[in-house]
Order: structure tokens, then C-alpha cells, then sequence
């Protein structure tokens, strides 16, 4: 399902990488963030919100560098250049992402940033959407979001085009021992 | 037709950034959509798609019922309403009861059918439209051309001058660029805005939840950053089932822009916090506006299936040329006449309903398995008895209905010479045969009709039988291609009859909403045709094919008259139209053609009738294969060719240029012959190319086959 999801998440544009461990993912992620200009000013730096991918990790570390932010606020998201969320399902038939986004940090980094960085779970991701609303049902979740690929428009002229009011870019990072969410 | 209105149609037509925007769309979208499709089974899914929404408009008062105690048992207040100026006073009252100063709102086609946002702004509240093509056509006073893409119709010069004047900048017209500033411009209003005003794209009533649809992402924000949050859904967006969303969502982006999946999808259920901490306070209002009373109607009930996908529009060649404007402010297209029909009224119909030329290509991709061209005619039908006909048209029925007089005055034409250049009446009978205009010439009523030929026609005696259905154009016109037709059955072992009293099939009347009339022919055809005992009913007409076939009996159904409806079943069931009726006599052996010879390549052209309502499209081009013919297609080889009856007659500013992209396309395949299997196009294409002093053939299948019989 790996594969499958791959391709249509980047035939709709998002970036596609794959992880054996939070290490590594993280590492890859730093690495990420500075190579495009990770910097702790408007428009530059990082805003990660919490998620399970946190867990057990040298926070200290992280909060060391530059840049990279974990108090999500509305004010400060809308001028991030980067938003960090977790997001627990991925579904392979459409290569979209899923996630109970009813905590409204987990809203602000993925849809205010210009760059949205996802981190998911490989068990995560489930053959189509039947699979996750079998899963997710609205009692326990009161804002479910799937996302597929970056914002876009083509309401001028038919030219399709990267990033309207959402982010521009999506950048998707399986990570293989980050567990299961179900 | 009123002048304003064609005046309105002859400068969409005439806009080369609307008509080139559509065309090139309509194109594209086709390829798109099947691609999106492969590997579904697309009529399954409509299959069920149709069950589940069906079974909602039949429960809309229970589901919204359901609906609202889920959603109030999660926090949020459900306000149910007929009419839609108590929709309008509920979100004004909510937002002065909380001082709200600015709205931003995503893309609703509700609220624009309740004209919300001039009523918010003369109470002094600001709102502000975030989808992209929304908020240029608001920048630009205007209202959306089209359900899914509103500014379609602008092009990116007009687009950055709107944004230049916006931004007090002068900005070109590079479309990121462009795109970025609208970003920028917008940011602030969302983040100050103190509510958030959204339609509904489906509305659950097991969990009381609402789902949202946006490729932008501004419906996230719309429902994420301001306090208050007001969804305005009309019932017909309910689903019973929870699960059933994957089913519309399957569907749903697919259909309207050829996307596996919309960017984003909301599945919102209750109250969920604030970017202050607070919750939100979530409004849900389910509005009724004349939509139970559609349930109610057992034939307009099928239309509350309608998902607004918008994908009628993308293929229906009127559409593609005129565009929105000219059906209206609010929902446009076939299923937009439709509607206006019903939530504003049955006469704001009158002028649009005519746009359609019933070709069916709605019908044929609509994932609500929604019979727009029937409902069509349906509103045509019921606008004639509110109204009655206009007096020409009347006149002219008395006489269609009376068969010796109509077929005297035919035969009258043609003594009188050249083509309708002399009796009003003549001129318009059949009705498809009138003055019409520019771009394509006429035949002339041919000198002796077919039912006089046919008398001396000699025909070997043969014990299986078939009744021969010629229809006016054939009999009067073309009887050239009723003799084709018998030398083949002939050859096949069948014996033609010609019953003398077969009249009009109808059709001209019943597409004029005349069924009064229809109905009166089609018990004169039925006792005509059902005299001797006969295996077949045959056509080379799939217009009076699709008469003889379903709309008989439709049409008795829709005038509630019974006493004809068995025999009408019987004769359905021994009509058939020519290329499958030969396919059958080649199949079984019964008929060979000379095979192994080249004949160089043909083109096929797909009548509507023929290919979307009785579902024929492969054995006309395997015949003619057999034939020896190389089958070159054409460009969009099933789009309508812009005849309609007497369409082309009434519309003839919308006729002519589709009837020119048909040429186009046929040239271009660089075959020397076109085929088709219908006289009604050829008499179209035919016409055209004459104009045009192409050097193509324009043949009915029936006469190119009868010159390759073994
Ligand atoms: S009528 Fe059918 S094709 Fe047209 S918008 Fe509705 S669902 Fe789509
Ligand atoms: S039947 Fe043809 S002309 Fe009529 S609405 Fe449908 S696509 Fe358009």
C-alpha cells in the first residue's frame, strides 16, 4: 500500500519519504528545515505542534535550535513558513492524509503555514476512505480532515496552481517504528 | 423567446474568453474525468449514489429531523426553515447578537440562491467571498457562470486589473503571482473576521455532521479561525448513513474536476475549540426552499439526487458555448434550469429550459443518475399546459395531427419546387424542415415521397415480415434511404411493409411540450403499425426509433392516459433500428457483405438519440468495417451536431457554431466520407458541408451498406 500511495500523493504534487525510525525521520526533518532556510524570524521559522512522534524525545535538544517553535498560536501560525503536525492515517487509493483535527493547533500549522510537514505512522495508512471512517467515527472526532496534496486552485484561466490559502508545499514522512494509532 | 434573452445569447456566443475558456475546459475535462474514472465502475457507483440520496429525498423530514437532534446533542444549534428570508434574518440576528463586524465566507451555493450577501452588507456587515473565483467575480460586481469554477468565464488580463485596482498596484497578468495576492489580500480578513458563513457539501443525519470540500483551503479556515460558524445546507445535501460519505466523496471530486480527491475534506460534528481556547458557537441551518415540495413530485423528486458536481455543465455543448450568465444568476446548466424551474419558479424557466437540444451527454455522466433532459421536457410540458402554445405552433399541430391534410401539404411543398420558399405553413412543416438559417442549406421536399416509391418497388415474397417506419424526413425528403433500407432487409430475408397511415412520430410536439399532440400521433402510429403481424418495427430514424421505443409510452404516462399503454408496450418491443436489426441479419448469416475490399476510410458520426438512448454505437462501425471501410474517428465523434429538431430553427445562433465544430472535426479525420445513422444529421452535416463546398460525403449508413451487399 506503501507504493500505491506514494504515487498518487505525489501525482497530486506532495513529497514523499519514508523513514525506519524516528531518528532517522527526525534527522531527515532538521535537516529539511534547514536546508530551506530555517531561521527564527517571520516568515522563516518552524512551528511543530505537539504529537505522539514527540514523545520520549530529547524536547531540550529540539527547542535548542533556531527557529523551530512548539507553542502554537493562531498569531504565530499565520506566519510560519513551516507547520510540523502528526497525522495518524493515510489513505493509498487517494493518497490523501487523514487526522482527527479537532484540537485547533493541529488545524493552525497545516493549513496557515506555507510548507505543512506531516509525519505519519506507516501502519497508518489504510487501503481507502470506507476503511477510515470505520475507524474514525464523529462521536470520538469532531473535525476529521483529510488533506491531499498542497492548496490549489484553478479558478483562473484553468491554470492549475500551488497554494491559495492553504500551504504550497506538502511534505509526507512515513515513519516506520512510530506505532500504530488504532 | 424574449430579445432580451437572445440578445444575451448572442453576446455569450460571441465572447471568444468565455466560449474558448468552456471549449478548451470541456475538452480537457473529458479526457480527465475518464481518467479519474479507470477502474470504477462507474455505473455501480451511480447505482448507488442514486439509491441512497433517493431514499433520502423520500425521508426528508425524518432525516432532518434525525439531523438535528445529533447535531444539537453535540453542541450545535440546528435552525430548520422554508423560506429563505428567514434564513437571512436568522444569520443577521445571530451576527448583530454578537456584534459581528466582518464575515468571511466559503463557497455556497445556497447562499447565493438566497441572495445572502447583499442583505448582510445593507445591514452594514462586511463580507467578504474567499474562494478564489468567488471573490473575483465579487470584486468585479458580478455572478458566477458556473457552479464549480465561477470565474471561468474572465480571463487573467481582466483578473489583474480587478487585483490591481484591489492592491493599488499595477500588477501582470502572471497567474502565481496573481494567485499569491489574493494569499496576501485575503490572510488579514480571515484572521479578523468574527464569523464564518460555509454552505454544505453533504449533511449526515446518523451523526449530525456536516462535510466540506475545498481545494484552496479556505473552508478550513473559514471554520477554523473565526468564534462563530454558520453552515448553511439545503436538505437535499442530507445522507442518512455515516459510511455512505465515501460513497458521494468517490464520486463527488471526480466528476467536478476529475480529482481522485478534493485537497481537503472537513468532516465537522459539533463544537470544536477555538484558536482562543473558547468553542466555537456552531450554527447548522437546514433549509427547505421549495425542496420537499420537489420530493413530492414523483417526477421531479429524482432531481433532489443531484450532488452538484456541475459535470452536466462540462459536457453539454450549449453549455460550452453560452456559458452561466445566460441561464441566470444562481444555478445554471441543464440541472440549473431545472432548479431555477423550482426554487425560484416554474416561468423564471420559461426562455432557459430551451437551451436544451436533448442530446442527453448530462445524462449519460451525472453520478445522481439523474434524467435531466426528461425533467427538461417535463418543465416544457407543464409550462404549455399553464400557458398553452404560442399560436404559430398551434396551428401548426392542428395540422400535424391531422395526417392527410399534413402529408397533402408536403406533398404540396414539393410541387410548389424549391425548397419553403412559399407558405407559412409549408415552411414550417415538418417543423424541422424550416426557414433556417445561415451556415447549412436545405433539401428540397423530394418530388415523389417514399410512400408513393414504395409502391413500385418490387419485393420477393418472404415469409418474415417487417413494418417499415420512415418517418417525415425519409418519406419526404430522403426516400432514396427507405429504398436502401428494403434492398438490405430484403437481402436479409425480410419483406418490407410500408403501413400507409403511419403519421409524424411526434416528436417535434412532444420537444415543444406539446403532448397532448404527441399522444394523438402516437395512437394513430400505434393502429398503423400494429395493423398486419409483423416480427420488426424498423427505423432509420433514431429519433422516431427512440419515439417508437420509450416515449409513446412516456408520454401517455405523463398525460396519465392508459387506454393505449399495452399496445404502445407491444410495439416497443418490436421497434428496432436499422444498423442493429442488420447486425442481427449478419450475425445470424443471414446477410453478407462484400468482404476484402478497401474502400479507404470513413468517419462515423454518433446521432444522439442512437448512441444515448438506445445505447447504439458499435454496430453501426462494425458494419461498416465488414463493408471494408477504415474507421477513422473523429474528434468528439458522439457531441451533438447542433440539429435539436426544430432547435436549429429557434436557437440558430447556438446551432450554427456547434454544427461548425462538427464540420471542423470531420474534416480534420481527412476521411472523403462521413457516416451517420440518422436523416436528421444528415440534413445537418449534409447542409454544412454544402455551404462550406467541402468535398465530403454526408451518408446515411442504410445507403453506404446497401451499395456492399454480396
Ligand atoms: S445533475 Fe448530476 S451531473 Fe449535474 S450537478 Fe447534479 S449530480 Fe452533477
Ligand atoms: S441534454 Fe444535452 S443540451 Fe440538454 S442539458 Fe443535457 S447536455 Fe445540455
Amino acid at each position: 500500500m506503501y507504493q500505491q500511495f506514494k504515487t498518487r500523493a505525489e501525482g497530486v504534487s506532495a513529497e514523499v519519504y519514508r523513514f525506519k525510525t524516528k531518528a532517522a525521520a527526525r534527522a531527515h526533518v532538521i535537516e529539511f528545515l534547514h536546508a530551506e532556510g530555517l531561521a527564527d524570524e517571520p516568515d522563516s521559522f518552524a512551528l511543530w505542534a505537539d504529537c505522539p512522534f514527540l514523545d520520549g524525545m530529547d524536547l531540550g535538544a529540539l527547542k535548542g535550535i533556531a527557529g523551530l517553535k512548539f507553542e502554537v498560536t493562531c498569531e504565530l501560525a499565520s506566519t510560519a513558513r513551516f507547520g510540523i503536525s502528526q497525522m495518524e492515517w493515510a489513505l493509498a487509493d487517494t493518497g490523501s492524509l487523514a487526522q482527527n483535527s479537532t484540537a485547533i493547533e493541529q488545524r493552525l500549522v497545516s493549513s496557515l503555514s506555507t510548507i505543512h510537514i506531516a509525519l505519519v505512522p506507516t501502519s497508518g495508512i489504510l487501503p481507502d476512505m470506507p476503511a477510515l471512517l470505520s475507524r474514525v467515527h464523529p462521536k470520538e472526532c469532531a473535525y476529521l480532515a483529510m488533506i491531499t496534496g498542497p492548496s490549489r486552485t484553478a479558478d483562473i484561466e484553468r491554470v492549475l496552481t500551488i497554494g491559495v490559502h492553504g500551504p504550497e508545499r506538502l511534505i509526507i514522512v512515513f515513519v516506520d517504528d512510530l506505532g500504530g494509532t488504532d | 423567446m424574449g430579445t432580451e434573452f437572445k440578445d444575451s445569447i448572442t453576446k455569450a456566443v460571441n465572447n471568444a474568453n468565455l466560449t474558448g475558456a468552456l471549449g478548451k475546459f470541456s475538452e480537457a475535462y473529458k479526457v480527465n474525468r475518464a481518467k479519474a474514472y479507470e477502474g470504477i465502475d462507474f455505473e455501480e457507483l451511480r447505482g448507488r449514489i442514486a439509491d441512497l440520496k433517493s431514499y433520502a429525498a423520500s425521508h426528508l423530514e425524518e432525516l432532518s429531523e434525525q439531523f438535528t437532534q445529533n447535531a444539537e446533542a453535540c453542541g450545535a444549534t440546528v435552525f430548520r426553515t422554508n423560506d429563505p428570508a428567514k434564513v437571512r434574518e436568522y444569520i443577521l440576528k445571530v451576527a448583530q447578537d454578537n456584534n459581528v463586524k466582518t464575515v468571511v465566507k466559503s463557497k455556497s451555493m445556497a447562499t447565493e440562491e438566497i441572495h445572502l450577501n447583499p442583505y448582510l452588507e445593507k445591514a452594514g456587515i462586511e463580507v467578504g467571498e474567499t474562494d478564489l473565483g468567488e471573490w473575483i467575480i465579487q470584486l468585479a460586481g458580478q455572478t458566477p457562470s458556473h457552479m464549480v469554477m465561477p470565474a471561468i468565464h474572465m480571463t487573467k488580463e481582466e483578473v489583474s486589473d480587478l487585483f490591481s485596482k484591489e492592491v493599488n498596484e499595477r500588477l501582470t497578468s502572471d497567474i502565481p503571482r496573481l494567485v499569491k495576492v489574493a494569499r496576501e489580500q485575503l490572510r488579514p480578513s480571515f484572521l479578523a473576521a468574527d464569523m464564518g458563513i460555509s454552505g454544505g457539501n453533504i449533511a449526515v443525519a446518523e451523526t449530525g455532521s456536516i462535510v466540506l470540500m475545498t481545494n484552496e483551503g479556505n473552508a478550513r479556515l473559514v471554520t477554523s479561525l473565526p468564534k462563530i460558524h454558520i453552515a448553511l445546507v439545503g436538505i437535499e445535501k442530507l445522507i442518512e448513513k455515516y459510511a455512505d460519505v465515501a460513497t458521494i466523496l468517490k464520486a463527488l471530486p471526480r466528476s467536478a474536476t476529475a480529482q481522485l480527491l478534493t485537497s481537503y475534506v472537513s468532516i465537522i460534528t459539533g463544537p470544536t475549540p477555538n484558536p482562543d481556547g473558547s468553542m466555537k458557537d456552531l450554527h447548522i441551518i437546514l433549509m427547505d426552499n421549495h425542496r420537499s415540495e420537489m420530493a413530492a413530485d414523483p417526477k421531479f423528486k429524482q432531481a433532489l439526487q443531484c450532488i452538484r458536481c456541475a459535470s452536466c455543465l462540462n459536457v453539454c455543448p450549449i453549455f460550452r458555448l453560452v456559458g452561466g450568465h445566460v441561464f441566470g444568476k444562481v444555478y445554471t446548466g441543464g440541472i440549473g434550469t431545472i432548479l431555477t424551474a423550482w426554487f425560484d419558479e416554474l416561468k423564471k424557466s420559461e426562455d432557459i429550459q430551451g437551451l436544451c437540444i436533448q442530446c442527453g451527454a448530462c445524462k449519460d455522466v451525472c453520478p445522481g443518475k439523474i434524467d435531466i433532459p426528461d425533467l427538461i421536457m417535463e418543465i416544457r410540458r407543464r409550462l404549455v399546459q399553464d400557458q398553452g402554445l404560442p399560436l404559430l405552433q398551434k396551428a401548426i399541430y392542428s395540422v400535424v395531427n391531422n395526417r392527410k391534410l399534413f402529408h397533402g401539404m408536403l406533398r404540396a411543398a414539393s410541387i410548389a419546387g424549391k425548397p419553403f420558399t412559399t407558405g407559412k405553413f409549408v415552411r414550417h412543416l415538418p417543423l424541422f424542415l424550416a426557414d433556417l438559417t445561415d451556415g447549412r442549406s436545405l433539401p428540397a421536399i423530394a418530388a415523389e415521397p417514399f410512400r408513393d416509391r414504395f409502391k413500385k418497388i418490387k419485393q420477393p415474397k418472404l415469409k418474415e415480415k417487417a413494418a417499415f417506419y420512415a418517418g417525415c424526413l425519409i418519406d419526404f425528403a430522403y426516400p432514396e434511404m427507405g429504398e436502401s433500407l428494403i434492398k438490405i432487409l430484403n437481402k436479409g430475408g425480410i419483406e418490407v411493409i410500408f403501413p400507409e397511415d403511419q403519421t409524424c412520430c411526434g416528436a417535434p410536439p412532444r420537444y415543444n411540450g406539446a403532448y397532448e399532440v404527441a399522444a394523438s400521433n402516437a395512437v394513430d402510429n400505434i393502429k398503423a403499425l400494429l395493423r398486419e403481424d409483423v416480427t420488426y418495427v424498423v427505423s432509420a430514424c433514431p429519433t422516431c426509433t427512440v419515439a417508437l421505443d420509450h416515449e409513446f409510452i412516456s408520454t401517455f404516462e405523463s398525460l396519465g392516459q392508459t387506454e393505449w399503454l399495452p399496445q404502445a408496450k407491444i410495439l416497443a418491443g418490436k421497434t428496432i433500428d436499422l444498423s442493429t436489426l442488420v447486425t442481427k441479419l449478419v450475425n445470424e448469416g443471414r446477410l453478407t457483405l462484400k468482404e476484402g475490399r478497401k474502400l479507404g476510410a470513413i468517419t462515423y458520426h454518433d446521432s444522439c438519440h442512437l448512441k444515448r438512448t438506445l445505447k447504439v454505437s458499435e454496430q453501426p462501425r462494425e458494419l461498416l468495417k465488414k463493408a471494408g471501410y477504415e474507421l477513422t474517428e473523429m474528434f468528439e465523434c458522439d457531441t451533438c451536431c447542433g440539429m435539436g429538431g426544430s432547435y436549429s430553427m429557434k436557437l440558430p445562433e447556438i446551432s450554427a457554431p456547434i454544427l461548425q465544430r462538427k464540420l471542423r472535426n470531420i474534416k480534420e479525420t481527412g476521411a472523403p466520407v462521413v457516416a451517420m445513422d440518422c436523416p436528421g444529421c444528415v440534413m445537418q452535416i449534409r447542409g454544412g458541408m454544402d455551404q462550406d463546398v467541402a468535398d465530403i460525403q454526408v451518408r446515411h449508413t442504410v445507403e453506404v451498406l446497401a451499395e456492399q451487399l454480396e
